[in-house]
């Protein structure tokens, strides 16, 4: 009886702990937004998505953040995209049906160290090939440092769902008389196509919103960029930059540019979605 | 066994050894074309080992060693220089578990046409559909061709992977356990499939199920640790079993 009881008392103790850390991050997920919002919400306006940044924004915030918003995009899109061609190419060799377990151990090692070096480092690391290949502070720079900072992401996650694949599957494409190749690209990267867009989305989510690794590689600028070598400006740098100015209005459009910021990334990830929602129901379960 | 029965596979002193556990030993068997081979023995003996062997996906784990030869249409298939898809093509597997593709219930059978024969077209379509019939699985399937595999049941599932397996041509069909994942009535239709293709390919069947076999089998391999204790025509091994462990298995007292 006694037993029972401890038993019984764990299995409370548990739940409690369980529905406890759920609503600490659930809560503070909402509180981020709201504060997000109560505090930027008034300063959002067509403006704010219409008009370039001046140095009257940090002034007196008046202006818009459009040259960051754009800056953002062609920053973060085409080095997830980047990204993902090598993650994806990586993660495929990484499986035991081309690479001995033994070796890729070791890559997945160096991945995971590579993912938790801080984005700052492969800022500093792209400058240095900016100085070795001559050109300065750049939309290229900005793609480079930020494809740097989602490679080990993505690949990882991509390496991670096509694991999950089970071996059956994979003896099936080869008993067909299929290539390594056509197994991996046909047959494998279709079962593991859900693991594949949460890792790009991971990745995205973390490129899109780094400022550290863009703040020496892409520069600072109220312009827009017509082309790869000139510099741009990015959400998370117009945030820090808004938010330092002493002036309360122009720390207002920090969090309104914080709130477009979490939209953007909201309507790419529902985007992709249900784009591939129509691939990912053939998955076999 | 009868010297005018064509071969279709030959082993000779198979050995395979796997993470050092030696699983094959010495392994000489010969099984006929266009007639049903069944691989007897109790569960851990080596059965499926043997039957994947004759593809070659056993390679697909790094901790496989095999020794000897394994002769199809007077070739020996272990060898290094051959290229390992074109041993495969021959040999359409259906395993334990039905694992369709990913993709539609047309897309499964098409699959193989497409890489091998980069047919498409009304060409292709006609070949899945005689595939699909060929598997008994045309009628239940025809009105959904373009809706993912995975809806299937599992016996449906395994009918689709044996039309599949054959729209790539193979000679040889190995089975591991086909049935064993699937309800009465889905397993015998299976049965009756298998019973019914023996006429065009040769099929090697892995099964525990001993009634099964005696089914179904023209010739039967028994397998016990490893060794092959027996082989010969079906008649001859269940009705008059020479060795021991046969005569044992056979009634039953080891399993």
């Amino acid at each position: 009886m006694e037993i029972l009881d401890k038993r019984n008392f764990e299995e409370k103790i548990f739940k409690i702990l369980m529905i406890f850390s759920l609503l600490v991050v659930l809560s503070s997920l909402i509180i981020i937004v709201g504060i997000v919002l109560f505090r930027g919400g008034s300063s959002l306006s067509l403006d704010m998505i219409t008009q370039v940044s001046t140095g009257e924004l940090y002034q007196s915030g008046t202006g818009g953040i459009l040259n960051a918003i754009i800056g953002s995009l062609l920053l973060a899109l085409p080095a997830t995209g980047l990204a993902y061609i090598f993650g994806i190419f990586i993660a495929l060799f990484l499986q035991k049906d081309f690479l001995h377990p033994r070796i890729s151990v070791f890559i997945r090692l160096s991945l995971d160290i590579l993912w938790g070096i801080p984005s700052i480092i492969y800022g500093v690391f792209c400058v240095m090939i900016m100085m070795f290949l001559g050109f300065g502070t750049s939309l290229l720079a900005g793609i480079i440092a930020l494809t740097f900072l989602e490679i080990p992401i993505i690949t990882r996650s991509i390496d991670e769902s096509i694991k999950m694949v089970p071996d059956g599957l994979k003896e099936s494409a080869y008993s067909l008389g299929s290539t390594r190749f056509e197994t991996a690209v046909r047959v494998v990267r279709k079962q593991a196509l859900p693991g594949i867009i949460a890792g790009v989305l991971l990745g995205l989510g973390r490129g899109i919103g780094d400022a550290a690794s863009i703040l020496f590689t892409a520069g600072f600028t109220s312009n827009i960029p017509t082309s790869l070598l000139d510099s741009t400006s990015a959400l998370p740098t117009m945030i820090y930059f808004l938010y330092l100015s002493p002036n309360p209005l122009a720390q207002q459009k920090a969090y309104a540019a914080a709130f477009i910021l979490l939209v953007i990334v909201l309507t790419i990830s529902i985007l992709s979605r249900a784009l591939t929602k129509k691939s990912t129901k053939y998955v076999i379960k | 066994m009868d010297e005018k029965i064509e071969q279709q596979i030959e082993t000779k002193n198979l050995n395979v050894t796997i993470d050092n556990n030696h699983i094959l030993k010495n392994i000489n068997v010969k099984i006929p074309a266009k007639k049903l081979t069944a691989i007897i023995g109790p569960s851990g003996c080596g059965k499926t080992t043997l039957l994947k062997s004759f593809n070659r996906l056993l390679e697909i784990r790094d901790d496989v060693k095999i020794n000897g030869k394994i002769i199809v249409d007077n070739i020996n298939i272990l060898s290094p220089k051959l290229n390992v898809p074109d041993i495969r093509k021959k040999m359409g597997l259906l395993s334990q578990k039905p694992y369709p593709l990913p993709m539609s219930i047309y897309e499964n059978v098409a699959y193989g046409l497409k890489i091998h024969h980069r047919i498409s077209g009304k060409k292709l379509d006609e070949t899945v559909e005689n595939c699909l019939r060929e598997a008994g699985i045309w009628g239940e399937v025809k009105d959904r061709l373009h809706d993912p595999a995975s809806k299937l049941s599992v016996g449906q599932q395994q009918r689709l992977c044996l039309a599949r397996a054959i729209a790539v041509q193979p000679e040889v069909l190995l089975c591991d356990e086909p049935t064993s994942a699937l309800d009465p009535i889905a397993a015998q239709q299976i049965e009756k499939l298998l019973d019914k293709l023996k006429k065009d390919f040769t099929v090697v069947l892995v099964t525990h199920t001993l009634r099964q076999a005696k089914r179904l089998a023209d010739y039967v391999i028994f397998l016990y640790f490893g060794y092959v204790i027996e082989q010969g025509p079906a008649n001859q091994v269940f009705d008059d079993p020479k060795q021991p462990e046969t005569k044992a298995y056979i009634k039953g007292d080891i399993s």
